[in-house]
């Protein structure tokens, strides 16, 4: 086993009579992503906060890099690069000059920094807007400006909060290949919150998935599916057929499962289909004897949203 | 033992975090069209007025001084057509709105802009944030007044053909830290109100409404207050007396009075005493000149009030500032 990096035991916020986080435990290894999902107002952003030492746990402890935030918030801060939600940057300055401020917060030697600087404008695709003004930049630019920046102090452990909200979805692409390599090419630990759970599902390699100030279960997204019950896997049907046609082929794969297998049309002849089981040589043996021209089957893998949505449903059913 | 450099000793901080901030801010603010700005604005005004004033003052001067020692200063202090200020007057007036200009959005455009959590999650304490943001509008301003002044001074000597003598220049320069004290106070007073409100545009808007009811209206509310507390009783002429006294003691809780008395006393050398005096304390007063640390010790408590007055805005800012959440 890793070390891990970050550890979090029965970490509880609470401001005044309301909590934000009520009791987390959770830990993030080197080479390793770990996505916190969960609605807005869930406490991700506290919780990062706490990791960072910006605000104070009520309870339980912290522990990134081996130190406790609380007490060296400055190592800490050395050895974290934070994304936070809707980054900013000065409008007035260019790509690199900003950049440069950060270098020099963080004490790097000039000429080091300088080069490292280029090499990440240039790693984040910015090297030809590196003497723009900020002002000038898109969102999905600004994005990546600010993964640069983090990367300035060459961090062992990664934060991004919500890295992908308001951002066009090649954007969003491009930004969730980056945060990958930093794990698993640079063998960082990246925390990511968020709550677009299809967007940053597919980089996690482990998912806690946040509801009401408390992660309510927490593993790969496969685990995930199978402790629920009814664990459910999603797939990308292309089929030259009436939705009449697909249900019915589909269900007479998987016989006796009808009430748990969910088609919709996602239009030009693409269906996303539910199924509650990882095998489905029977629904495509079952396609292909109602001689339905099958063009493409895409493994959608395990549907982190749809069982996000249990969890807060379920959740939501205990405390009505 | 071959002891490889410790992490921790490696990263001892080489340079303290708000000298970072300072200098960025410093950059920004002297590159910035709002120190252009102001620095005209002063500029060509303590121009208007000195030039205004050395020509009057060509024409009177060598019939009222012998000495010509207080005549230097007299640029400063003495109204001219057909600008209706001194010098002293006009830069009084305009100081607050350096500070001001300084300090509305230092902590709040940085929430705005979304860095301030950017900026905190860097290796540096978070009063280093507030603390290099308010040493470098110090500085700016100090950079500011420093130039005016000598360029006005300079203007001044060139058109009146009068050197100041070592007692004129401690004048000069005493008034000139009593300025910048004065703008120190704005400043951190705008820097509060940058913390205290989310919005740039009402910060500016509170930090310039105080600026001018404390200028225009200053008079009127401490009379007010002072009725209040020790009202005048028409049978009793001890009790007029009693009134003036706490009117006086009321206003100088404001900058305003307290940076008007300090320059009055430093400018011009009669000026023997401040605030409230009687009949009979100036019959057959004899008028004369203070010689330099008479006026100083005159003024002192004016100065520590003001500085007191700085210390505690600041205070209150950097409290408020280190308790906020730092999300957006």
């Amino acid at each position: 086993m890793t070390e891990k990096v970050i550890e979090v035991e029965g970490l509880v916020k609470r401001y005044g009579d309301r909590v934000a986080v009520a009791g987390i435990d959770f830990g993030v290894s080197p080479g390793e992503i770990f996505g916190i999902l969960g609605p807005n107002g869930a406490g991700k952003t506290t919780t990062i906060l706490m990791l960072l030492g910006l605000t104070e746990p009520s309870e339980g402890s912290v522990r990134v890099c081996g130190l406790d935030p609380e007490r060296d918030a400055i190592g800490v801060k050395r050895r974290v690069g934070y994304l936070p939600d809707a980054v900013g940057f000065y409008d007035d300055l260019t790509g690199r000059q900003n950049l440069r401020y950060t270098a020099r917060l963080n004490e790097l030697d000039p000429v080091e920094a300088e080069d490292r600087i280029t090499s990440l404008l240039d790693e984040v695709g910015l090297d030809y807007a590196a003497d723009f003004l900020v002002g000038t930049y898109s969102r999905g630019m600004r994005q990546r400006l600010g993964v640069a920046d983090i990367l300035v102090k060459d961090p062992d452990v990664v934060i991004l909060d919500e890295p992908t909200t308001a951002i066009d979805p090649e954007g969003v692409v491009e930004i969730l290949a980056l945060i990958s390599r930093l794990a698993h090419t640079e063998g960082r630990a990246v925390l990511i919150s968020s709550h677009l759970l299809n967007q940053v599902q597919q980089v996690c390699d482990r998912v806690g998935i946040f509801v009401e100030g408390a992660i309510v279960a927490q593993g790969t997204p496969d685990e995930l599916a199978a402790s629920l019950s009814e664990g459910s896997s999603v797939y990308e049907f292309v089929v030259d057929a009436t939705e009449e046609q697909v249900r019915t082929a589909v269900n007479s794969g998987l016989p006796g499962l009808s009430d748990k297998i969910g088609v919709t049309s996602i239009g030009a002849g693409r269906w996303r289909v539910v199924l509650p089981e990882r095998d489905i040589s029977g629904v495509v043996r079952a396609l292909v004897e109602a001689e339905l021209s099958v063009r493409q089957i895409r493994d959608l893998g395990s549907n982190l949203d749809e069982i996000y949505r249990r969890y807060f449903r379920e959740h939501e059913g205990v405390s009505a | 033992m071959t002891a490889v450099a410790e992490p921790m000793a490696v990263w001892q901080r080489r340079r303290p975090g708000w000298v970072e901030v300072a200098r960025k801010e410093l950059a920004d603010n002297l590159l910035s069209v709002r120190f252009l700005i102001l620095l005209l604005i002063l500029g060509l005004v303590a121009l208007g007025t000195v030039y205004g004033a050395a020509t009057a003052l060509r024409e009177t001067a060598q019939f009222t001084s012998e000495s010509g020692a207080t005549v230097f200063l007299r640029l400063f202090t003495v109204r001219a057509d057909p600008i209706p200020f001194s010098f002293m007057e006009i830069v009084a007036f305009l100081l607050p709105v350096f500070g001001i200009a300084y300090g509305f959005d230092s902590i709040s455009g940085e929430r705005s802009r979304g860095t301030l959590p950017r900026l905190v999650s860097q290796p540096i304490h978070r009063d280093d944030v507030i603390n290099g943001k308010f040493v470098a509008g110090l500085t700016t301003i100090g950079l500011t007044l420093i130039v005016v002044v000598l360029i006005v001074a300079g203007v001044g000597i060139f058109a009146l053909g009068v050197v100041p003598d070592f007692s004129d220049g401690f004048r000069l320069f005493t008034w000139l830290l009593a300025s910048y004290i004065y703008v120190a106070v704005w400043l951190a007073m705008a820097m509060l109100a940058s913390v205290a409100f989310r919005s740039a545009a009402t910060s500016a808007i509170l930090t310039i409404g105080i600026w001018l009811a404390l200028t225009f209206f200053g008079g009127l509310l401490f009379t007010l207050v002072a009725n209040v507390i020790s009202p005048v009783d028409a049978a009793n002429p001890i009790s007029e007396l009693t009134n003036v006294r706490t009117q006086t003691s009321v206003s100088r809780l404001s900058p305003v009075v307290l940076y008007n008395e300090t320059a009055t006393a430093l400018l011009v050398p009669e000026v023997r005493t401040l605030g409230f005096v009687t009949m009979d304390q100036i019959d057959r007063a004899v008028v004369s000149e203070l010689s330099f640390p008479q006026s100083v010790l005159l003024v002192w408590p004016q100065l520590v009030a003001m500085v007191a007055i700085t210390v505690l805005l600041f205070a209150i800012a950097y409290v408020k500032f280190m308790r906020q959440e730092v999300r957006a």
